[in-house]
Order: structure tokens, then sequence, then C-alpha cells
């Protein structure tokens, strides 16, 4: 007769425990290179993983793992995987005006790029018109700079919106640029039903993390949630929100905490669209999620996998969801733009390439790899073309792109994933106990975690506890100029500015007038502000005027400068 | 050679951009090395900054600026606090710069640089070698 479960997993204990004893003499004679082995986010790896440390860790391949495309999928929400389709290869992009844009968008679209991403430059993520004095040295930097209908217009122009999906990055003014994506394509004669894509909008991680905020947090939020309704009703293939670990990651935070306080964001919007009477199958099925893929290749796997599983159990037990697609954490993802080093510039191909490969194993439906130059300044045409063939090698050559989650039963990627998952459901947990994430930014909670951590690494690189290649290892003396980089003009600036004056100019000033008092009205009988912003911005209200008219009703937001 | 503790720094984030890791990290640093560090949060305007200075009579300004934003916003920031009496403050300059915008900025009184990868222990060094002393 078989062994049972049990028997087999007394063995294999006993057998590890002789091989430790064996290995331990081994190590006499070949030392450890380090005192201690951890993940980039500094928790301790074992040397090995068997059967029995995942039954110690509480794994249960049905309840756990199962099968992909299925409850709780945490082998990828497809369950054909990149069989049927591959992720969506979309690359950021956006700097100077609409123009520069525009044609950057139509190069990437020619070079086999599947949708398109797009950067907005900080005056417009901060609800700036290009002609404000805190506009200043800072238009089509960052970013593509735009302040009305028009520059939305030329950003798009020859693009056919019912075609291509569009991702816009912007959070504080989501709602505007929003109103003005749709009054575009509607100028294309495209039905809004056709229009596809996502709006960043995820205003919790910007107090947390990103810092382009506009309003306090709680009126900004309704704002999310405004968008969040009427898209549901109105703009079906539509992401209205997506939810973002990328930046919180990015500003320092570990594998967990990055998970934990994404997912804890995405429990916020829930329950302020459950407040509003909606139901919970109305709108989850089209929330979407954005993360980082960081250096730590099977932490960042595990990371993956552990966001679906939590988010699909969350869904069905806590709020009751009967609609898989309400339990489906669709993402995004981008290489860690953090990790490139401005040092041998080149070494950066190799890290992105290293994390999009943990991406895709990790199952993401959607991916940015970042271009080699980024640390230094915006990415140049040959620096993008290299990042998104690196997707091209992987999805064509490589061969993980034929089978559905390659990594799973790994003792190590399962016995990690719980890992994950455990810890990031202690930080819910414990925010949940805060009363949820509102909450929770507003006394500071995530804001101070992720300082303490990004002072931890930073000291960890000093003492060289982590090592960077060519930063505090492997250093070498570099010519002065090894790359070109892009440089964005003062010129730029100044169109801009001519442009917004000559709309102001010629812009019917009663209609104009009509849309900036429905837009306050509105605010201040706090009805969702969707409908009056599209008029509005119909009437060539500008980016500015409408969150002027937004801000005068509810405030702006100051955080405290404490390190 | 400065004595730390005599030693004030103003951190500060000049124009609209938000990422503030480096500069909290910074102000971390230099508070661990016995500077007395002021921070001035976000999104601060050239005149906010140097009323800022001014206030707390700092002997070091440091200004992070990841946006591109530096030659638009440095200079204004140094002319202010030149005008409003901080004539030796030392004011250096942290994130994403590029090689080509360094004269410019130390022609505006920039005396160092630090870009991506500049240790803290440069950094610290850095501004107690060169903090002014006053009397």
């Amino acid at each position: 007769m078989a062994d049972t479960e049990k028997d087999t997993l007394e063995r294999i204990r006993k057998a590890q425990a002789e091989w430790s004893a064996r290995r331990e003499a081994g190590e006499k004679k070949f030392p450890n290179r380090a005192a201690s082995f951890t993940t980039w986010s500094d928790m301790e790896v074992p040397l090995l993983s068997t059967p029995a440390d995942l039954a110690d860790a509480g794994f249960d391949f049905e309840r756990d793992l199962g099968m992909p495309g299925e409850f709780p999928f945490t082998r990828g929400v497809q369950r054909t995987m990149y069989r049927g389709k591959l992720w969506t290869m979309r690359q950021f992009a956006g700097f100077g005006s609409a123009v520069d844009t525009n044609r950057r968008f139509k190069q990437l679209l020619e070079m086999g790029q599947m949708g398109l991403s797009t950067a907005f430059d900080m005056p417009t993520l901060m609800g700036y018109d290009a002609d404000s004095p805190r506009a200043k040295g800072e238009v089509g930097k960052c970013g593509v700079s735009v302040s009305s209908i028009e520059d939305m217009e030329t950003l798009f122009s020859g693009i056919p919106l019912g075609e291509v999906t569009t991702s816009m990055t912007i959070n504080g003014p989501a709602i505007v640029i929003l109103a003005m994506y749709f009054a575009v394509a509607e100028k294309q004669g495209v039905p809004r039903e056709k229009v596809r894509g996502t709006l960043q909008n995820d205003i919790l991680k910007e107090y947390i993390a990103q810092k382009e905020w506009l309003f306090p947090v709680r009126p900004a939020v309704g704002l999310v949630t405004d968008t969040i309704e009427y898209g549901t009703r109105h703009y079906p293939g539509w992401n209205t929100v997506s939810i973002s670990g990328y930046h919180i990651r990015e500003a320092g935070a570990t594998a967990v905490q990055e998970l934990a306080f994404t997912l804890a964001d995405g429990l916020a919007y829930v329950e302020d669209c459950l407040k509003r009477g909606m139901k919970i199958d109305d709108f989850a099925p089209r929330l979407s999620f954005f993360f980082d893929v960081h250096n730590d290749f099977f932490e960042e796997i595990a990371k993956f996998r552990a966001a679906r599983r939590i988010w699909a159990r969350l869904m069905k037990d806590r709020y009751g969801a009967k609609d898989p697609r309400s339990w489906m954490l669709r993402t995004h993802a981008q290489t860690a733009g953090v990790s490139l080093t401005a040092q041998q510039p080149y070494n950066n191909i190799a890290r992105v390439a290293v994390q999009a490969l943990a991406g895709i194993l990790g199952g993401t439906n959607s991916l940015h790899t970042n271009s080699m130059d980024e640390t230094l300044a915006l990415p140049t045409d040959e620096a993008v073309t290299i990042a998104l063939r690196t997707q091209q090698i992987i999805a064509e050559e490589s061969g993980v792109a034929n089978l559905a989650d390659p990594l799973g039963g790994s003792y190590y990627v399962e016995w990690l994933t719980n890992k994950v998952e455990s810890e990031a459901l202690e930080y819910i947990r414990k925010i949940d106990e805060m009363g949820g994430m509102v909450a929770a930014v507003e006394r500071g909670f995530p804001q101070a975690e992720i300082a303490n951590s990004a002072y931890h690494f930073q000291r960890q690189l000093e003492t060289k506890e982590k090592a960077m290649v060519g930063v505090n290892k492997f250093q070498m003396v570099e010519p002065k100029r090894v790359i070109p980089t892009l440089y964005i003009d003062r010129s730029v600036e100044q169109k801009q500015v001519q442009r917004l004056a000559e709309l102001r100019r010629s812009r019917p000033q009663q209609a104009w007038e009509e849309g900036i008092r429905l837009v306050k009205d509105a605010a201040q009988n706090g009805q969702n502000l969707c409908g009056p912003i599209q008029q509005a911005v119909a009437a060539h209200a500008t980016l500015q005027e409408v969150c002027d008219t937004l801000r005068g009703v509810f405030g702006i937001y100051r955080e405290a400068g404490s390190f | 050679m400065n004595d730390n503790a005599k030693i004030r720094v103003l951190v500060a984030k000049p124009g609209l951009d938000g990422h503030d890791r480096g500069a909290k990290v910074i102000a971390r640093a230099l508070r661990d090395a016995g500077f007395e560090v002021v921070y001035t949060g976000l999104h601060q305007t050239p005149e906010m900054i140097v009323e800022a200075a001014v206030q707390e009579d700092v002997h070091v300004i440091g200004m992070s600026i990841l946006s591109g934003a530096h030659n638009a916003l440095v200079p204004e920031v140094i002319d202010g606090i030149r005008k409003a009496g901080l004539e030796d403050a030392l004011v250096v300059v942290g994130g994403i710069i590029p090689e080509e915008d360094f004269d410019l900025l130390k022609k505006a009184g920039v005396s160092m640089v630090f870009t991506p990868g500049a240790s803290l222990t440069d950094v610290v060094d850095y501004i107690r070698k060169n903090a002014p002393t006053r009397v």
C-alpha cells in the first residue's frame, strides 16, 4: 500500500535534517559569502525548500493554487494565459508638447506596441495650466503638457481611439482628463462603448507616495468614486481606476508594503463605492491594478501571485462578490525605475530584462519596460526601442509564454508566495483596525512606514549589505558622456503659453461661464462631477480653471514636512 | 572642520515634483550626522524656500529636484537668498540633473550637484567641510 502523505513528509523531514548536518560540514570548507541571505526587501531566504516546508506553511494545492483562470487566480487570470493573448506591451510615453508626444505614440504603434500609455508633465499632474506661475520651468519636462481639450485633440490626432487602448497616468485632476479624452473620442466619431483604456486615478497612493495631490483626502477619494460610478454606467470598456503599487514601491516600500498598501487602497475605493449604494459586481470587474517589478526575481513573482490570491478572497469572502470577474486582479506592471543606475547605464538593459521576466512569470497582464537612460532624462528613441524589444524577445524567443504559471509548484516560490501573502494580510489587518486606508493616510501611517524602509535600504547600500553593480560594487571610471539623452527645450513652454492665451481669447465666453458654474454647483451639492466637468471642458474650460473651481469648494491639501 | 551641531541645513523641494524619497533620506542622514535639519515639505515656490532659509538662518540649502525644472528654479532661489542677506549660505543640489546643466547651476551659485548613486557619506562629508562658519 502507498505511503500516507504524513509518512512521506516525515521521511522528507528526516532526509532534510540529515542533509543539513552534512551541509554544515561543507560550510566549514566553503563558508557562506554573507552572514545572512535575504530578499531585496529583507526577507530571510531558506537555502532549500521542500514539500515539508510547504506543508508547515499550511499550503494546500486545491485551496491556494488551483487552476489558471480560476479562483483564487494565483496562477493567473486567464485559463490559457499567454497562449491565447500575450501581455499588452505598453510603453509609457510623454514629453514636450502634444505634437511631440503624438509623434512618439505613432512611432511606438508602428514598432508593434499594443497600447498607448500617457505621461503628463508636473503642472498637468498638479492641475495647473502651462501658463500658471507655478508651472514655470516644468512644462513638458516630465511628460506631455495638456491644459485644454485642444491639447488632448492634438495628442491623439491621427490615432483611432476606437482601435487602440490608452492608459493615462494622472490622478489629482484625473476626472478632468477623462472628460477631455472621451470628448476627443466623440469628436473622432467613436461610440463611447468602443473606447477602451485605463485611467490611473488612484489618489490614495498620491498621499502615500507619489505626492501629486490637489484636494484634501476625502473629497479627492470622492472624485475617484464619481468616476467609478459614472464609468460603470457609461464607459463599459474603460478601467476607471488603476490601483497602483508602483509609486509606493519606488518611494522605498518593501515588496510586502507595496502589496499591502495597494490592496488596502483598493479596499478603500470599494468601501466608498458601496457606501454610495453601488453593487460590488457592477464595478469590481473594472478595477485594475499596477505593480512594480523590482530586482529580487522570486520575491516579485511571489508578490504577483499573492496579490491575485488575496484580492480574489477579499472580493469573494469580505464583499460577497459573485461575478468571477470581480475576483480577478488584472494588473499592469513596470520594471523598477529606481533600480536603474546612472553609472554604466548600459547595465540597465540587463536589469530590465530580468525584471521583465519576473513580471511575466508572475503573470502580469500588461508591461512597461524601462529604458536604460531613464535615470538620466526622458528616454531617447533608441533606448525606448531596446526596452520594447526586450519584451518581444521574451515573448517570442524564451519560451516562457508557452505555458501558464511555469513556477507554480516550486517549493520555494509557493513558500514565498504564502509568506508574502501572510505578511501583507497582517498589514491589511492593521490598516483595517485604523479604520481603513483613508484614516491610515490621514495619520501618516503608510508614509512613515515607507520612509523608514527607504532609509533602511539606503543604509544597507552604504554598508554594502545590499549591492548595486556599478554604484557600490564593480565601480569604474567612465567617460564623461556615455549615452545621448533627450533634452526638452524652453520653447515648448513658450509655445504652450501662447496657445493658451489664444484659446482664452477666442472661446465663447457664455458657454465657458456656464460650464464652470455647473462644476461649482455640483461640487457644492455633492453631486457626481463627471457630467458637469464634461460640459465645462467641451466649452473650452482649461484644466486649471476646472481644478481651481474645485479647489474653491474642497480646499487644498498640505502635508506636514516630516522626515 | 565645522562642528556638525552648529550647522543648520534646509532641505528643500522646489517646484511641483513629488519625488521626496531622496530628500527625506538625505534629511535623515544629515540629522543622524548631527546637523540641525529643517525640511520644507513638497511643492515649494522659490519665495517659500527663501523665506524658510532666512527664518531659520541656515548655513546650507540643499535642493532636491527630479523634474527637470532645476534651471528655472534653482537660480531664482539663490538670487532670493543672496538678496535676503544670506550671502555665505552653501547651496547644493541633488536629483536627476543632466551633466550639461552643471555649468549653468554652478555659475548661478550652486557649489555641488549630487546625482543618483551619490553616497550619504559623501553628502555629509561635503557639507561638513564646506558649510560656512559664522561668528
